[in-house]
C-alpha cells in the first residue's frame, strides 16, 4: 500500500482492503490480462477432458446461487483442498470484487452454509490434477514425519540405560541417531574432498544424491528438517506487509540466491585445504546443534523451574502430576540432571536470527545461506523430473509465486529455474489456468538448470576458500601456542586430521552422558570454532563410555571399543593428563584430609597415588595461656599423579571440593592421538608392549 | 490517587529489602528418618552371619554352596524372617550400593542377587510397593543398568528409580558437619527402609559399608565431605537408620577401594549379614577385611550417639 494514490482512490482502497482482507496486486496495476478483471470470466478456453480428472463435485446444492453460473461453485469444489493460510489470504486478496460483492448483494443467504462451500481458485478454476494434489499432501505428510523422526533422534542421543540390558552388555545406543548426517551430502563431498576418504556410513548420502539426480532437490522441500523449520516460520512470521504484493516480489527469484552457492564453492575448497570448516552452515549440523545444545537445554531449565515450582504446592494432586511429568520427560525428552553448554547463547542466537530472517525474506535461510541445497542445486540439473509451462495460459494471477518456495520463478513467461526449485509442487496446485504441471521427463526449452553465478565472484569465492586455512593456521593456535586446555574426545584422531573430519554437529556434545563436552569458542583457534572440547569442571570423561565415537558421522571421533579406551590388552586411550596445584590442594597446602580425587580416579591400577605423611598444622586459636597458638601434628595422605596410568578423563578436576578452580586439573598433554603433545620419553616409544 | 499512593506504600512495607545476608537463623526442626523396630524380640538374632562354605572343586575355583538368594533367605530367617520388618501394605525402600560404574565382578556395587533376594522377600512379607534406588557417583543410567541391579531388581518386581534431579528437597540434617543438605526424596519417603550395602575396603575411611551407604541420600557437592569423612558418615546415619541391614559380602574388595576396578582386587566370601544395628555390621564387617572397629573412628561416634554397639560380640549373635 505504498505507492501513491490520489485521496479518492485511497478510500476505496481502504474498503477493499476491509471487504477482502488483503492487498491487490499492486505491481501488475497498469497491466490487466487477468479476464475476470474484464468481465471475461469463463472464456478462457476449454479445458483439456483427457488431462483433467476432477474430483467428484462436491455440494451441488449450494446455496451460493446468485454467483454467475460460469464460476458455479461445482466445478471448483477439488483441487483449492486446504491451501496453507499463506494462499488462502493471498487468494482472497486476488479474488474478484465481483465475489465479494456477490456475497454483500445476497444478505438473505446465511453466511455459515456459504463458508461450508469449497473454496474456488480464480480465475478459470481449473483445479489442479489430483496427483498433483495428492503430492502436496505426501510432501506435508513427508515433512512432519521427517521433522518428528528427526526430533525423537534428537531426543534419543543420549544413554538412558534399561533394566532389559545385561550387566556385561557394551553400552551403545540402539538407533543411528546420526542418520540425517550420514545422508548429508555436502557433508560427504567435504570429507572426502579434505581426507580423501569417505567415512563408513556417509555412503548412505549416495542415495540422496541419487534421488536428487530422478527428482531435483526434493531433499529440500520434502525431507530436510530444518526446511521444514523454516517453511513453517515462513508461514507463520510474514507481517502484514509480508503477504499479498509484498510476498510476490519477495518470491520472485533474486541475484542474493547466488550467495549460497558461493558459500558452497569456498567451503568445498577450503575442504580440499583440510578444514571441514563448512559443517559451520550445514542445515543439519546446525539443526543439531542449535536444538540440541540451546533449545533443548533451554526448555529443560524452564520445565524444571516450573514443574519444580508446581513440586512445592501444597496438593498431593498437584504435587504428584508434577512428579510424574518430571519423571516423563526426563526418561523422554531429555536426562535426568540439566545440561549446560559452553557459550551456547551464540548458537542459539544465530538460529533465532535466521528463524526471524524469514519475516523478511520467506525461507531466507534456505534460499540464500544454505550449501547443502547449493550442493543439491547443482546436481538437480540431471533431474528427470520437472516442470513444463504452457506460457500461453498464464494469465500472470501470481498465485503460484505467492505459494512458492524455493523462489524458483514458476510463473508463465520466464523460465523455471530447476537448480532452485525445491518440488513442493504448491504452484502447480495453486495455478488455476493449466499452466504448470510437473513430469517426467519434461521439456526443458523453458527451464534453466545451472545456478546463475556470476564468475568472478565465483573465483573470489574459490579464492577466499583457499586462503582460510593458512589464515587460520598462522593465527596461533595449532602449529604454535596450541591451548592446553583443547582436550578432545577419547578416540579422536590427530588435530590436523580432526579439523579434516569434525563437522561442528555437536552429536558427541548431546551424547555425552556427563555433559563433558563443550562446543570449542575460539579456544581452538577460529578453525575449531563449535569443535568438541573437554570442561573436565562440567563434566568428566567416564571411563568405559565410548558413545562419542558411535555418534560421530565423520569419523573425527573413531568407534573405539571399551577395550581400546580402557586399556585391556594395549595402552588405553589418553586424552590428557592431571596436574595438582599444590598451593589450592587440601592435603598438600592446608595439612587437611581429602583424596576425593584418588577416589573417583577409575583406572586400575589408580593413576592417582597417596602418600601417607605426617604434617604440622597450627591450631586456628592462641593458646589458652594467650600465647602463641599450638602446633600438633596430623596424618594426611597427599596425592600424586601417574602420568604414565593417567588417561586424562577429568575425573579428578570434576570433583575436586575447592569449587572455584580447582587444585587438580587436566590438560592435553600426552594424549593419546598427538606424536609430538607429549611428556614422557616412553610415550614416544611407539614398539613398547604391553 | 490517595488509593494509588496507600496501596505503593503498603506493598512497600512488605516488600522492604531489609538488606544483609540472609544468614538468619532458621526455626526448621532437625530431621530424623527413624525406620527401626521398636522392640527387640528376645528369641531371635540382632546379628546374624550366612556364610556359604567354599566346596573345593578342581584345585583352582572354589564354588559356593548357596545362592547369594539363599544366604539372604537364612540370614532372614535367622532374625525371626521378614515378616518381622515388613507389615502387609508398607512402601518399602530397598536401598544398596549403585555408586560406581562397575560390574558385579568387580565388587563395586551390591551384589544384584543379594538385592533381588531382598526384594523378593520383602514382597513376600506382603509389601505393597518396594522401591530399589541410590545416588550414584557416576553416571546413574549407567550404573543402575552395569551394576545389574536395575535388570534384578526389576525382573521381580521393584521400582527402580534413578536420581533425577527433580526428586531432590533440601532438609535440615544438623549434624555437627552435615546441616542443610539436598536429599534424595524417594529413600526417604517409606514406610520401611532397608539398607543393603556392600563391604569394601575405602581408602579414606580404611572400611565402609552400612553407614558410609547413606552418601547416597545426598545430592548437591559431596566431595566437601571427604574432610571429616567419618563425622559425616556418623552424622548420615544419625538422619538415616533403618529398619533392616542386609550388608553383601558376597564378593568383597579387598583394596582400591571404594572404586576397584581390577577383578583381583575382590574376593569371594560368599557371605551375608544381617542385621538391626548399623553400628555394629559395620563392627563386623570390618573383620572381614582384616580391620578393627577401634581403627574406624566412625564407629566409635556412632556407638557414642547411641545408634549402635562397636563390640558385635555382645548382640544375640546367630551363624548359619
Amino acid at each position: 500500500m505504498t505507492q501513491p494514490a490520489t485521496p479518492q482512490h485511497a478510500g476505496v482502497r481502504i474498503d477493499l482492503a476491509l471487504v477482502t482482507g488483503g492487498a491487490h496486486d499492486a505491481a501488475h496495476a497498469d497491466v490487466d490480462p487477468i479476464p475476470w478483471r474484464t468481465g471475461k470470466v469463463g472464456v478462457v478456453p476449454a479445458i483439456d477432458a483427457v488431462t483433467w480428472s476432477p474430483i467428484a463435485p462436491i455440494a451441488p446444492a449450494s446455496p451460493v446461487s446468485p454467483r454467475p453460473p460460469s464460476v458455479a461453485p461445482t466445478t471448483c469444489a477439488s483441487g483449492s483442498g486446504a491451501p496453507c493460510a499463506c494462499s488462502t489470504t493471498a487468494a482472497a486478496s486476488t479474488s474478484t470484487i465481483a465475489a465479494a460483492t456477490a456475497v454483500a448483494s445476497a444478505p438473505s443467504v446465511p453466511v455459515a452454509p456459504a463458508k461450508k462451500a469449497k473454496k474456488k481458485l480464480p480465475g478459470s478454476g481449473i483445479p489442479a490434477r489430483r496427483i498433483a494434489v495428492i503430492l502436496k499432501w505426501a510432501r506435508r505428510a513427508c515433512q512432519v514425519g521427517f521433522f518428528a523422526l528427526f526430533m525423537y533422534f534428537l531426543f534419543q542421543t543420549g544413554f538412558r540405560g534399561s533394566f532389559a540390558a545385561r550387566a556385561d552388555a557394551p553400552v551403545r545406543l540402539p538407533l543411528p541417531v546420526e542418520g540425517f548426517l550420514l545422508a548429508d551430502p555436502f557433508v560427504a563431498a567435504m570429507t572426502v574432498l579434505s581426507t580423501h576418504t569417505i567415512y563408513r556410513g556417509l555412503l548412505w548420502s549416495v542415495g540422496l544424491l541419487g534421488l536428487t539426480m530422478v527428482f531435483g532437490r526434493v531433499f529440500c522441500g520434502w525431507i530436510c528438517p530444518f526446511g521444514t523449520l523454516h517453511h513453517f516460520f515462513a508461514w507463520l512470521l510474514p507481517s502484514k506487509k509480508g503477504r499479498g504484493a509484498s510476498r510476490v516480489e519477495a518470491n520472485r527469484t533474486h541475484t542474493y540466491q547466488r550467495v549460497k552457492y558461493y558459500l558452497l564453492y569456498a567451503f568445498l575448497v577450503a575442504g580440499v585445504s583440510g578444514s571441514a570448516i563448512g559443517g559451520l552452515f550445514d542445515p543439519i549440523c546446525i539443526a543439531v546443534r542449535s536444538i540440541g545444545l540451546g533449545v533443548i537445554p533451554g526448555i529443560q531449565y524452564l520445565s524444571h523451574r516450573g514443574l519444580g515450582a508446581a513440586q512445592d504446592v501444597q496438593s498431593r494432586a498437584v504435587q504428584g502430576a508434577a512428579d510424574h511429568a518430571q519423571d516423563f520427560l526426563a526418561q523422554t525428552v531429555w536426562q535426568s540432571k540439566q545440561f549446560y553448554f559452553h557459550q551456547t547463547w551464540f548458537i542459539v542466537f544465530l538460529l533465532v536470527a535466521i528463524l526471524f530472517a524469514n519475516r523478511f525474506i520467506p525461507r531466507f535461510w534456505c534460499r540464500v545461506l544454505c550449501p547443502l541445497g547449493a550442493f543439491l542445486g547443482v546436481f538437480s540439473r540431471f533431474a528427470l523430473f520437472g516442470m513444463t509451462k504452457d506460457h500461453a495460459k498464464c494469465t500472470d494471477c501470481n498465485l503460484c509465486i505467492v505459494n512458492c518456495q524455493g523462489a524458483d520463478s514458476p510463473q508463465g513467461g520466464v523460465k523455471w529455474r530447476q537448480d532452485e526449485c525445491h518440488m513442493c509442487m504448491n504452484c502447480e496446485n495453486a495455478c488455476p489456468e493449466d499452466v504448470i504441471k510437473f513430469t517426467f521427463l519434461p521439456n526443458r526449452r523453458s527451464t534453466v538448470v545451472a545456478p546463475d553465478t556470476e564468475r568472478r565472484t565465483a573465483l573470489a569465492a574459490l579464492g577466499a576458500g583457499a586462503v582460510f586455512l593458512p589464515a587460520a593456521r598462522v593465527a596461533d593456535s595449532l602449529d604454535v601456542n596450541y591451548q592446553s586446555k583443547v582436550i578432545r574426545p577419547p578416540g579422536a584422531v590427530e588435530e590436523r586430521g580432526f579439523l579434516e573430519r569434525c563437522i561442528r554437529c555437536a552429536e558427541c556434545m548431546k551424547v555425552c552422558p556427563n555433559n563433558a563436552l563443550h562446543p570449542a569458542f575460539f579456544e581452538a583457534g577460529v578453525e575449531g570454532l563449535w569443535t568438541p572440547i573437554l570442561i573436565a569442571r562440567i563434566g568428566y570423561c567416564e571411563f568405559s563410555c565410548v558413545l562419542c565415537g558411535q555418534v560421530c558421522p565423520t569419523g573425527a571421533i573413531q568407534k573405539i571399543s571399551e577395550k581400546e579406551k580402557m586399556g585391556e590388552g594395549q595402552p588405553p586411550i589418553k586424552i590428557g593428563t592431571a596436574f595438582y596445584d599444590h598451593g589450592r590442594c587440601l592435603p598438600w597446602s592446608m595439612q587437611t584430609p581429602c583424596i576425593v580425587c584418588e577416589e573417583f580416579c577409575p583406572t586400575s591400577p589408580k593413576a592417582i597415588w597417596v602418600e601417607e605423611v605426617d604434617a604440622t598444622v597450627r591450631d586456628s586459636k592462641p593458646a589458652a595461656d594467650g600465647g602463641p597458638p599450638a602446633y600438633h601434628t596430623v596424618h594426611l595422605q597427599r596425592p600424586h599423579v601417574d602420568p604414565s596410568l593417567c588417561v586424562g578423563c577429568g575425573a579428578c578436576e570434576k570433583v575436586c571440593p575447592v569449587q572455584d578452580q580447582p587444585a587438580v586439573y587436566v590438560t592435553n598433554v600426552g594424549e593419546t592421538r598427538s606424536k609430538t603433545n607429549v611428556i614422557l620419553l616412553e610415550n614416544t616409544n611407539y614398539n613398547q608392549k604391553i | 490517587m490517595a488509593g494509588v499512593l496507600g496501596a505503593a506504600a503498603v506493598g512497600g512495607r512488605v516488600a522492604w529489602d531489609r538488606g544483609g545476608f540472609g544468614l538468619v537463623e532458621s526455626r526448621a526442626t532437625r530431621q530424623v528418618r527413624d525406620y527401626r523396630l521398636a522392640e527387640r524380640d528376645a528369641e531371635h538374632a540382632e546379628l546374624a552371619i550366612a556364610r556359604a562354605p567354599a566346596r573345593e572343586v578342581g584345585d583352582l575355583s572354589p564354588e559356593p554352596t548357596a545362592t547369594p538368594e539363599q544366604l539372604v533367605r537364612r540370614a532372614l530367617e535367622a532374625m525371626g524372617g521378614m515378616g518381622r520388618f515388613v507389615s502387609r501394605g508398607d512402601v518399602v525402600v530397598v536401598k544398596p550400593n549403585i555408586g560406581w560404574d562397575r560390574m558385579p565382578i568387580h565388587a563395586a556395587n551390591t551384589n544384584p542377587d543379594v538385592v533381588a533376594a531382598v526384594v523378593k522377600l520383602a514382597f513376600e512379607a506382603g509389601a505393597k510397593k518396594v522401591v530399589v534406588a541410590d545416588g550414584s557417583c557416576n553416571d546413574p543410567n549407567r550404573c543402575f543398568q552395569r551394576s545389574g541391579i536395575w535388570g534384578a531388581a526389576y525382573a521381580v518386581g521393584a521400582d527402580v528409580v534413578l536420581p533425577q534431579e527433580h526428586r531432590f528437597r533440601s532438609m535440615r540434617l544438623k549434624g555437627d558437619v552435615l546441616d542443610e543438605w539436598p536429599i534424595f526424596t524417594t529413600l526417604v519417603d517409606a514406610d520401611k527402609v532397608i539398607n543393603v550395602p556392600i563391604a569394601k575396603h575405602h581408602n579414606l575411611a580404611k572400611f565402609t559399608a552400612a553407614m558410609k551407604n547413606w552418601y547416597g541420600v545426598l545430592g548437591g557437592r559431596r566431595n566437601r565431605l571427604h574432610q571429616n569423612i567419618d563425622t559425616s558418615i556418623a552424622d548420615l546415619a544419625t538422619f538415616m537408620r533403618p529398619t533392616l541391614v542386609v550388608m553383601d559380602a558376597w564378593r568383597v574388595l579387598m583394596r582400591n577401594g571404594p572404586q576397584g576396578g581390577n577383578i583381583d582386587d575382590a574376593k569371594d566370601m560368599h557371605t551375608v549379614i544381617a542385621s538391626v544395628d548399623q553400628v555394629a555390621a559395620d563392627a563386623f564387617g570390618c573383620t572381614l577385611i582384616g580391620q578393627k572397629p577401634e581403627n574406624l573412628p566412625y564407629l566409635a561416634m556412632g556407638e557414642k550417639r547411641g545408634l549402635g554397639t562397636t563390640r558385635w560380640e555382645s548382640l544375640r549373635v546367630r551363624r548359619v
